[in-house]
């Protein structure tokens, strides 16, 4: 019997594994010290325990411990990543190339350098949602400074080429930043190779606590910030703050595990979205959003077509799941990144977001098929789109009298 | 570390053992992002609205003027840095005492145009009356003072101070981190614009505090995307802490009262035995916090002698944790025209709700055997 | 979204789902909204000789609220006279069913679903 709601929002947040939540416990208990405490050994072990969760960030993702700044989370590394360089680079240009289908927490910060007074351009993707490396190398200017690509796409799972996106940024010297939230433990990083200078990681979406999360900056060639939070110069005086030993350890243990753990988890997820996958390709007039080759291995975006996105979601409360972003859910808006792909607003507004995870089962999976095969037959019953379709009227073609 | 005698809860307190239960929760079964629309979700918003109801009835203000930050220094951050970003830039006036996390960026706006007027305060740590009126004259954007002080545990008459600014028509900020869950402090009663909190001085988790914050003020968010905390604070909310800021404001709250009392008691002990002992206690006399003592022994280097306590299995602080990796003295005592060999000894013991009698009379046994050895040393190397 | 019990009632158990024949004696259908706008609602009537009301069917694609809005006026309208139907108002509607203010549109919906439905009854008999 699976236990309902089945949780398939992985990409949301994570729940944070039992191993990591058993190295945070004794940091929560009587390991207390503040790490900037340098007058005494509570202080001490704390900075050691942080020290060593920085080692197992950077072993993750082939950097060095000293190239890693502890932060709130990814939405605050991009916007000291971005603000910060932008701010830092700001004699050489004031242009930012970015995606529009990146994160909120970097389009609304570019947003924000915009009302400083700086130039932005919002690249548009290709209908599978990968970016082209010569429309990105066309919209560089002289005074481009900094460009944010994310790596993998929280919404559609697309894996950006951003080792190529980097080769261009190197070669015209400009900054180059990648939100890697959704990418670790899915996908393998390593920055020595990578030519990125700046990438934000989070630790709840790799089953890690909430609260917590870190920006690589790199140190040769040299990646140079100014700092968007000031007072005690914790992190080499870019990012102050209280260090919470006990997050920043779990954070450590849980990039420890991801990288541990990625090589036999990855295909076992894969093969659960695979099944995912094959169930829903049973359900007519369905597609899938997003390429799958250059994919994750735990994402499924489908569009159900003629049902509606709100009556859909009310119909499998059982399945827990997201339509668009988490952060835009609330909203009735249809997901940008999906008409950034080209969708109509119906098709993005009765698209699912399916992420699955580290205790995702074959029979969660099944169940959902089945719930999903049920409730989209109900709606399609009473849908009067549906009807037209059946009766061979493609409702594209209708003129609609709307008020 | 069972054995150690901790004395520096100004820095960090321990985590409520009660508030630890209360989070654990959110890290297994109930780990769902604020923001999701379904079930999991639902309990984690649910949650966090009730902790702000919390902190709000515990600091007098309403939920709607909780704003979560991952903890005092953002949110003083995101007053200053926010309400300058929001208006031309003018001049703004902080006390000389403040925490980094004010000061600061308080000076980093003099880069976006802004002047900064530094309140200076008296020698025993209290705003200096001409430096205030002069800073008010000055129709500054905002002013900021402390509640109490981190380091000397002075507490300001931020009632009186917030009515002048107010009938000034200048907008206050408080930090009130050290202030919050140890004093009677009221937000709507003080009469005040904006106040900074932290979970962690108070027995919850750190990496939570909130900026108390009049709805009419709009700042610039420091961190953007995602539309949460009123759009002024984005990123995935930190659930399991900000329950355990909730419940560790109601407890604190609950408690104050009586703590303070048994907290002043085991000061005032202490303080009585230190000046025996031949210590200078800065700002003896005035209104302190009830857990703080801040003093020095003339000549005798306060690392050094923090150094020998941690290793008799006693923790303390020299200043503030957030810049004791700073060299120098502190720049509390020397707004406050300390004499610098005096500065240079300066060691902070600040008290907590485990700590007991006892633990203050080894402590003064340990000081007392410790400062002999070292003056004996100094004697020696002399 | 929270929806009210008569919300989620209508929703989960829909009234008189489903399609009439439009060649069948004394049907008329009307159909409103675009699928642009999130709702698009399918009401029909069948009416007797008497010219009262004796059936209706209804078909949504909308969210909850404007499926239920729909299944509620098939309840409504059968055994009245066509003017008694279009006497019913979007405010009856979203009170019955408490629709919170950002779902008052699925009402006034439903209401023009049977302005058409009886608009489209009259024109194919030839009434004014």
């Amino acid at each position: 019997m699976v236990k309902l709601p089945i949780y398939l929002d992985y990409s949301a947040t994570t729940p944070v594994d039992p191993r990591v939540t058993q190295a945070m416990i004794p940091w929560l208990t009587e390991r207390f010290g503040n790490p900037a405490s340098r007058s005494h050994a509570f202080g001490w072990e704390a900075e050691a325990a942080v020290e060593e969760a920085r080692e197992n960030v950077a072993a993750l993702v082939g950097a060095e411990p000293r190239e890693i700044i502890w932060t709130s989370g990814a939405t605050e590394s991009d916007n000291l990543a971005i603000k910060g360089a932008a701010h830092f680079y700001r004699e050489k240009g004031r242009h930012i190339v970015t995606v529009k289908t990146e994160h909120k927490a970097v389009l609304d910060t570019v947003r924000e350098l915009e009302r400083e007074g700086y130039a932005a351009t919002y690249l548009d993707v290709r209908e599978n949602g990968l970016i082209d490396p010569d429309a990105f190398r066309a919209a560089l200017r002289p005074d481009t400074s900094v460009a944010s690509v994310m790596l993998v796409n929280n919404e559609i799972g697309v894996i950006q080429p951003i080792g190529e996106i980097g080769a261009i940024c190197r070669e015209k010297g400009i900054v180059f930043h990648v939100d890697a939230a959704q990418a670790t433990g899915k996908v393998a990083i390593d920055l020595k190779n990578l030519p990125v200078d700046l990438m934000s990681f989070s630790a709840h979406k790799t089953y890690g606590p909430k609260g917590v999360g870190a920006l690589y900056v790199r140190r040769k060639p040299r990646a140079r910030l100014e700092a968007q939070m000031h007072g005690g110069g914790h992190e080499r005086g870019l990012r102050s703050g209280t260090l919470p030993t006990h997050q920043i350890v779990g954070m450590g243990e849980a990039f420890r595990l991801a990288r541990e753990d990625m090589a036999d988890e990855l295909p076992r997820i894969r093969a659960l979205r695979d099944r995912l996958l094959a169930g829903i390709s049973g359900i007519e007039a369905t597609c899938i959003n997003g390429d799958m080759e250059h994919r994750v291995a735990h994402n499924l975006n489908v569009s159900f077509a003629y049902v509606e996105g709100e009556s859909l979601m009310m119909s499998i409360k059982d399945i827990a799941v997201s339509s668009g972003s988490a952060c835009t859910s609330a909203s009735l808006e249809p997901s940008y990144v999906l008409r950034a792909l080209g969708r109509e607003d119906e098709l993005a507004h009765s698209s699912i977001r399916f992420t699955l995870g580290r205790f995702t089962t074959a029979e969660e999976i099944d169940y959902a098929v089945e719930l999903l095969k049920t409730r989209i037959g109900k709606l399609r019953d009473i849908s009067p789109l549906w009807e037209m379709v059946q009766a061979g009227i493609d409702p594209g073609t209708v003129q609609w009298s709307a008020r | 570390m069972a054995d150690v005698i901790y004395l520096d809860w100004n820095a960090s307190a321990p985590l409520d053992p009660t508030v630890r239960e209360a989070m654990l929760p959110w890290f297994g079964e109930r780990f769902g992002n604020a923001s999701s629309a379904h079930e999991y979700g639902r309990r984690a918003r649910t949650a966090m609205e009730t902790a702000r109801e919390q902190v709000a009835a515990a600091a007098g203000a309403l939920p709607g003027e909780v704003i979560f930050t991952s903890g005092g220094s953002e949110a003083n951050n995101l007053f200053i840095k926010g309400v300058a970003a929001s208006c031309k830039p003018g001049l703004i006036a902080v006390s000389a005492v403040e925490h980094p996390s004010v000061l600061e960026p308080a000076h980093q706006l003099g880069r976006q145009g802004w002047r900064l007027f530094e309140i200076g305060v008296t020698s025993v740590g209290a705003i200096d009356g001409t430096a205030w009126r002069e800073a008010l004259a000055r129709r500054p954007a905002f002013v900021s003072v402390m509640t109490a002080n981190n380091e000397t545990g002075v507490v300001q008459n931020i009632a009186a101070l917030a009515g002048e600014a107010r009938a000034a028509g200048v907008y206050f900020h408080s930090d009130a981190v050290q202030a919050f869950g140890r004093l009677v402090w009221d937000f709507h009663a003080l009469g005040l614009t904006a106040a900074t909190l932290s979970a962690h001085k108070i027995g919850g988790p750190v990496g939570a505090g909130a900026l108390l914050l009049d709805k009419r003020v709009e700042p610039v968010s420091l961190i953007a995307g995602g539309g949460q905390e009123r759009g002024l604070r984005a990123g995935t909310e930190n659930v399991a802490a900000l329950v355990g800021f909730g419940l560790a404001a109601e407890r604190a709250a609950a408690r104050r009262a009586a703590e303070a009392q048994r907290l002043a008691v085991l000061r005032d002990e202490c303080e009585a035995r230190l000046v025996a002992a031949g210590a200078t206690v800065f700002a003896r006399g005035v209104e302190r916090l009830p857990n703080t003592i801040y003093f020095a022994f003339a000549g005798i280097d306060g690392g050094a002698l923090v150094d020998w306590l941690d290793r008799a299995g006693f923790a303390c602080g020299s200043g503030s944790a957030c810049s004791s990796a700073w060299p120098g003295t502190s720049h509390v005592l020397r707004a406050m025209g300390a004499e610098h060999g005096l500065a240079r000894g300066a060691l902070r013991v600040s008290m907590g709700r485990e700590t007991r009698a006892g633990e203050i009379e080894a402590f003064i046994a340990a000081l007392v055997r410790s400062v002999s050895e070292l003056k004996n040393f100094a004697a020696v190397s002399a | 979204m929270t929806y009210s019990n008569e919300v989620l009632d209508h929703y989960e158990n829909p009234r008189n789902a489903g399609s009439f024949s439009q060649d069948e004696e004394g049907v008329a259908t009307g159909m409103v909204g675009a699928p642009a706008c999130g709702d698009v609602m399918k009401l029909q009537i069948k009416v007797g000789k008497d010219g009262v009301i004796e059936d209706a069917r209804f078909k949504t694609y909308g969210c909850g609220s404007a499926i239920a809005s729909s299944s509620l006026v098939t309840e409504w309208v059968k055994g009245k006279t066509l003017d008694e139907a279009l006497a019913i108002k979007n405010a009856q509607i979203a009170e019955e069913l408490a629709l919170p203010p950002v779902k008052i549109h699925c009402s006034v919906l439903a209401e023009d679903a049977i302005r058409a439905a009886v608009a489209d009854y009259r024109k194919k008999h030839g009434e004014q």
